[in-house]
């Protein structure tokens, strides 16, 4: 039986193969449906002339899969003349059995569910006080460092302000105008129905104001600088960059950390300011082309519109907003550990918890100026 | 002698700093082969030159009697199974275990059944003298030798004819670099393989080189070990003529 990689001659129940060509792990298929394509049955001896033929480990694998499988089959193999030098290799090295991968399926059962609540019940606890730790030895730190405004790194704050803030000015204020826009137009459709077109100058200075500018740019924030310190913050880690800061004596939280938090609270402010200003004017530009109010008209009504209290209530939220996007950040590039895929999870990571928190703090700013009557 | 790769000519520059000026290596099949040079010389340039990851500004790279610098995409790709890599800090992909680092070009240019896969891998693991646990681990829970071992398991997956190594040794205990020279001995003399390494590591050298290629001012001056450690060419006088090198070179010789 001629093949591209070997030849059979068979004689009753003696079978000589010769070996050819090239043995290598490309032609791994080729190889393999020549050999199991020759019949075994009623076979007493085998010999094999390795010949011309090239073995690389892959090929001397595959021999060795034959020779095993004759022997199986009560096949005496031998050798024409001696083994090839691959084939003695992969059987010298070729020991004992793969052990599984430490990752496996764990089966629901009801123990294991039970043991499942409980572990993570217990490794959510841990992951909050650890958090609670770092949150409190970052404002520790703080309170040390406005004691001694020299520790602040302005060169480092400046930088975080300007990849934070500056840079994402353009954004935010396409964001706030779309949005403003958009509030305009609903609230114009519905209160054209009771002739009360002009309160929509009202509805969008409130809006804007109060809560819109300052959730937009925090959540445009979060997703935008929350997962860059995320990343920067666990890449460094990968890097044994954190390790190095420590061994120096340097602490990462009040070196990485700070900057980080202290850029942030001043960018956050400068921009939610900015996505006011242009949320106002979006909401103008649509109340004079859509419902023809003079633009005198507007702006009278947004005087009006804002009580003493209007643009602080919605001010005040913004570094309070930046402290959580940005310890949310940096939290988690800082749990970043031995992988890229912990890289990857955490920074994803960081962006939900960032958003997340900043909405339930909104939600409790709600509530507390419910009481206080703002 | 066959020549397995072949550099002629090569020009790589940067900006307005030139790293290679015309450039010639010649590496022949069966020898192992060290590049050295001072840092900043463009030895991990040269590689990744000679890997196709980067396209030259002048000159060829010729791997197994094919131009390299001319290749499209795809006979790139088809090539790459015939040489081995490893990199300067093991490169072994953080989120896999061993064996599934090593399992990677597999399962990317070959068609295996699942048992000659595992098969083949446990034998890339045992080969370079990684225990079987081991493979089940992943990089962040391996030592340094364990590293630079995986990552020479993975650049075996193919059974490649060419292995190219950037330091290989590099962050090696003595006693570890030295086992790891061993295993590279005795594996290029088993598999007949083609060795191409960069490396500091002068003990390094002297065990395993057969040829050295120097990188000085943009070219490469090749030579026997013997040749080179006589040449006298200020750079090189001054690596292989301290005390350190003499006392190797003596010890060498002996």
């Amino acid at each position: 039986m001629p093949g591209s990689h070997l030849t059979a001659r068979r004689d009753a129940e003696q079978l000589s193969l010769t070996l050819c060509g090239d043995w290598h792990a490309r032609q791994f298929g080729q190889i393999e449906a020549e050999l199991t394509a020759l019949d075994l049955s009623g076979l007493r001896a085998a010999s094999i002339a390795t010949g011309q033929a090239q073995l690389d480990l892959s090929g001397a694998w595959l021999l060795r899969d034959f020779l095993r499988r004759a022997r199986d089959a009560g096949v005496d193999t031998r050798f024409a003349d001696a083994a090839p030098p691959a084939l003695q290799l992969v059987d010298r090295t070729l020991t004992g059995a793969m052990p599984e991968a430490t990752e496996h399926i764990e089966w629901l059962a009801p123990g294991t569910a039970v043991e499942d609540i409980g572990r993570h019940t217990v490794r959510w606890v841990r992951d909050l006080v650890a958090a609670v730790g770092f949150i409190g030895h970052a404002m520790a730190l703080l309170l040390r460092a406005l004691a001694r405004p020299a520790r602040l790194r302005p060169v480092s704050i400046a930088r975080h302000v300007y990849d934070t803030g500056i840079t994402a000015v353009p954004i935010v204020a396409l964001i706030a105008f779309l949005v403003s826009v958009i509030l305009a137009y609903l609230g114009a459709q519905e209160l054209q129905q009771f002739g009360a077109d002009v309160f929509v100058a009202d509805l969008v200075t409130i809006g804007v104001l109060r809560e819109l500018g300052v959730l937009l740019t925090a959540i445009i924030i979060a997703g935008r600088s929350g997962s860059a310190f995320a990343a920067e913050i666990g890449s460094m880690q990968l890097n044994e960059e954190v390790d190095a800061l420590r061994a120096i004596g340097l602490d990462p939280i009040e070196v990485l950390v700070l900057p980080r938090v202290l850029g942030l609270v001043i960018a956050l402010p400068l921009l939610t300011l900015i996505a006011d200003v242009i949320g106002l004017v979006g909401g103008g530009l649509l109340c004079h082309l859509l419902l023809q109010m003079p633009i005198t008209q507007y702006l009278g009504r947004v005087q009006g519109a804002i009580a003493s209290t209007t643009f602080w209530v919605g001010m005040i939220k913004a570094p309070v907003f930046a402290c959580v996007i940005a310890l949310a950040g940096c939290y988690s590039g800082m749990r970043v550990r031995d992988s890229s895929r912990e890289l990857g999870r955490l920074t994803t990571l960081a962006v939900v918890q960032a958003i997340f928190a900043v909405i339930l703090a909104d939600a409790l700013f709600a509530v507390l100026f419910l009481r206080l009557n703002i | 002698m066959r020549t397995l790769l072949e550099v002629r000519g090569v020009v790589n520059r940067f900006g307005d700093q030139t790293v290679h000026n015309g450039l010639d290596m010649q590496v022949y099949q069966g020898e192992v082969f060290g590049i050295i040079g001072g840092s900043g010389s463009g030895k991990t340039v040269l590689l990744r030159t000679i890997l196709g990851l980067r396209r030259p500004d002048a000159g060829s790279v010729r791997l197994l009697d094919r131009e390299l610098t001319a290749m499209s995409g795809a006979e790139l790709s088809r090539l790459k199974g015939s040489y081995g890599v490893t990199f300067q800090h093991g490169a072994l992909f953080s989120s896999l275990t061993v064996r599934q680092n090593v399992q990677v070009p597999m399962l990317e240019h070959l068609r295996l059944p699942a048992r000659a896969l595992e098969e083949l891998t446990l034998l890339k693991v045992q080969l370079v003298g990684l225990a079987t646990q081991a493979a089940a681990k992943y990089p962040a829970e391996l030592s340094g030798g364990m590293v630079k071992r995986a990552a020479l398991a993975r650049a075996l997956a193919l059974d490649p004819v060419l292995l190219l190594l950037d330091e290989p040794t590099s962050g090696l205990d003595p006693i570890g670099a030295a086992a790891f020279d061993q295993l590279l001995i005795y594996l290029q003399r088993e598999l007949k393989l083609t060795v191409v390494m960069i490396t500091h590591d002068l003990d390094s050298i002297f065990r395993t080189c057969t040829r050295v290629g120097v990188i000085v001012d943009g070219r490469m001056i090749s030579d026997t070990l013997e040749g080179i450690v006589a040449n006298p060419h200020p750079w090189i006088r001054a690596y292989f003529g301290g005390e350190r090198a003499r006392a190797r070179w003596s010890r060498h010789g002996a």
